[in-house]
């Protein structure tokens, strides 16, 4: 996390249906229990079809607009590989992107079933990813999933994200390492 | 009470619960919607009504009973309701009525971005600008206030980022109890015929000034900055943009935005050697502000188009009329699902080459590629009265072609009355109505109407309206009812058919939304567990 910013952007975005609502609310819900001012700020309703959803997530002790400003996302985190274009320009010099490039082990089994149940953790994943680079306690990140998700689907979103986590914070630092796909 | 994160939607259906609404009642609208669900889900009584007339008729109605009414609609729908709306400040309530009215700048999912303050000022109702999720639960338990004291109908005047935007709330729950609901007979009062409609406005505009000489106006205030040289006065999510864009500059931000704190206004832009209004949408600051003869700055036209963010109040402050940054490449547009029903509709009327006179909901989405299969839509209602004039007026071998293409929340909407018109004046060539019958609301969420037979909650509603008894009974003979998913062949040959006949023709292409029975399937096994 950028300690010396006084506000922290990220962005999250993706096509309506992959839970991107979702997620912003985990990571919101996260920040809210650590005590920050937080505002978070999307645009849904026509995303119920299937068109490109974002959610800007702000905080810091102070925050004004709920919009984050175009090129000072400090972090932005894609879902889907087709939203990074149309989203790059809102990332700051510097900014880091986070895409599902940076889950693999997520989609490592061939059996149908298991990368249909992969896809459908995406959002959690990265949430993962991203909580590696924020600083904020690990129980207030499961506390959140704990309250935004139906209790039948805790085990699961609970585990990939603890799971994720732990590799992103084990392996995550050499991310330069070349990524399975180049956008 | 612990302090909460919630978008302004949610905090707006809070201060209702808070603030001891007795009805919340309203029309499903982007972004207004999530108000009367929250609302139900907290435990308060809500209801949809067919349309957003009908719901500020019936919250008139709870607030002429000495009870607290909160209405809620999109932007749009204050036109429908207009005409309740501009009565309803003569007659005055005595309970407290609400209406949280959901503006769209930059249109992300309207068909105008008009400007609610207009309303206000038109038809002389106070009005609050909310501008994050802290102000909406402040400002809604306010308003009943303002409602009860002034006796006036008041304007929650909220755009789409201050209700889908999440900010911490305190809530502060409403101690004074209310007296309970009776009725006062004030026939002078109530009953609007010309001779007690003329002191009923001179009563409405001795209200508005009671209202603008009281501590409200200046109580409504906020105030932060303390540069000399730059004074921005802003309403509504605008002001936090402001703030943002010009940290140290003057910020002044009127709560209430009818009527106008002017006096505040001109003594803060008389201080600041600059002073420049900063608001979304028509000038309806600056207006009032140059009106009153207070030395404010405005803005670029271009400003006026879409959002406003930090970065354009800084081209604003800045003067820069440069072309503002476009995004690289656009998003994905929403397009309709793959397994919706409205597709093997749209590939019909567009094989058969229609003119489709359409309307508003997911089905308009048919307008887009590979179907562009839509010729008009305007607004709710408007494909049947659209399509009968089309029909009135082309050549028959033209006129055979029109087609009006309404969904079922629509139809109950607005499109009740177009069907008594075509009954009532039928065009030469008659005409053919398609009910695009999918059993909910589904453009903004799913949301249950009269001819689901479910309440606002889900629940089984008393009744359920019947399309095809209604036609029937308004004088249209030729009334059919199809699957086209799986009647698709009669689907299209009923439609072929029906074009050629040149009589009145209603055709129910009913089948029901996967993402609505999916949902419903839901809440039935949460009953059953």
């Amino acid at each position: 996390m950028t300690q010396s910013a006084p506000v922290t952007n990220i962005v999250l975005a993706g096509l309506g249906g992959q839970g991107i609502v979702t997620a912003s609310d985990i990571l919101a819900q996260t920040v809210f229990r650590a005590g920050y001012d937080v505002k978070k700020s999307e645009i849904h309703g026509m995303s119920q079809r299937g068109g490109s959803v974002s959610s800007d997530i702000r905080f810091g002790p102070r925050i004004h607009s709920p919009m984050v400003p175009a090129g000072q996302a400090d972090f932005l985190v894609i879902t889907e590989s087709t939203q990074v274009t149309p989203n790059r320009h809102r990332l700051r010099p510097g900014g880091r992107l986070i895409t599902p490039d940076a889950v693999p082990h997520l989609f490592q089994d061939d059996d149908p079933q298991a990368s249909a149940q992969a896809a459908r953790m995406v959002n959690v994943a990265l949430l993962a990813v991203l909580s590696v680079h924020l600083d904020l306690p690990e129980e207030q990140w499961l506390a959140a999933i704990r309250s935004q998700l139906p209790e039948r689907l805790h085990t699961m979103n609970l585990e990939t994200f603890q799971h994720t986590r732990r590799v992103e914070a084990l392996f995550g630092q050499l991310a330069e390492r070349p990524r399975p796909r180049a956008y | 009470m612990a302090e909460q994160f919630l978008t302004g939607n949610e905090a707006i259906a809070q201060a209702a619960l808070d603030g001891a609404v007795s009805l919340g009642t309203g029309y499903p609208g982007t972004p207004s919607t999530e108000i009367l669900e929250r609302f139900d889900q907290l435990g308060g009584r809500a209801q949809w009504a067919p349309n957003e007339k009908v719901a500020l008729e019936v919250g008139l109605g709870v607030a002429y009973g000495n009870a607290r009414a909160l209405v809620t609609m999109k932007h749009v729908g204050l036109n429908v309701a207009a005409d309740a709306l501009f009565s309803a400040t003569y007659t005055g309530v005595a309970g407290g009525l609400v209406l949280a009215v959901a503006d769209d700048p930059g249109m992300h999912s309207s068909q105008n971005e008009q400007d609610t303050r207009r309303y206000a000022e038109a038809a002389g109702a106070p009005m609050l600008e909310p501008g994050d999720a802290q102000e909406a639960y402040d400002y809604t338990l306010q308003g009943m206030e303002i409602s009860a004291r002034f006796q006036l109908p008041v304007i929650l005047r909220l755009t789409t980022r201050v209700c889908h935007s999440k900010t911490r709330v305190t809530p502060r729950r409403d101690r004074v109890g209310l007296p309970a609901p009776r009725y006062e007979r004030d026939i002078p009062g109530r009953v609007m015929i010309p001779g007690y409609a003329r002191p009923a406005h001179v009563r409405l505009r001795e209200r508005l000034a009671a209202l603008a000489a009281s501590e409200l106006p200046e109580a409504l205030l906020r105030l932060d900055g303390n540069d000399p040289q730059l004074g921005i006065i802003a309403s509504g999510v605008a002001a936090e943009h402001a703030r943002e864009a010009a940290p140290n500059a003057r910020v002044l931000k009127p709560g209430l935005t009818h009527p106008l704190p002017l006096e505040a206004m001109r003594r803060f832009a008389e201080e600041a050697e600059r002073c420049v209004v900063i608001e979304e949408g028509d000038p309806y600051l600056y207006t009032a502000a140059r009106a009153a003869g207070i030395p404010v700055e405005g803005r670029p036209e271009s400003f006026r188009f879409g959002e406003l963010t930090a970065d354009r109040v800084r081209r604003i402050l800045e003067r820069d009329e440069s072309p503002e940054p476009q995004p690289e490449a656009p998003g994905k547009p929403p397009r309709l699902c793959s397994d919706c029903s409205h597709r093997v509709v749209f590939r019909a009327l567009s094989n058969l080459d229609c003119i489709v006179a359409g309307d508003i909901g997911c089905y308009t989405l048919g307008v887009m590629p590979p179907f562009e299969a839509m010729d008009t839509c305007v607004c709710m209602g408007a494909s049947i009265g659209v399509g009968l004039g089309l029909r009135h007026a082309l050549p028959a071998h033209e006129a055979r072609r029109v087609v009006s293409v309404i969904g079922d929340s629509t139809f109950v909407h607005t499109g009740l009355p177009g069907l008594a018109e075509m009954a009532y004046n039928p065009p030469e060539t008659g005409h053919v109505v398609l009910i695009l019958d999918n059993e909910t609301t589904a453009m903004t969420g799913l949301q249950e109407h009269p001819g689901t037979g479910r309440r606002l909650d889900h629940h089984p509603a008393e009744n359920k309206l019947n399309y095809e008894a209604v036609a029937l009974a308004l004088g249209i003979h030729h009334v059919h009812t199809v699957d086209p998913t799986t009647q698709t062949e009669d689907f299209e040959r009923l439609l072929h058919d029906a074009l050629a006949a040149e009589r009145l023709t209603l055709i129910v292409a009913r089948h029901p939304c996967a993402l609505a029975e999916r949902r419903l399937a839901a809440f039935q096994a949460a009953q059953e567990g």
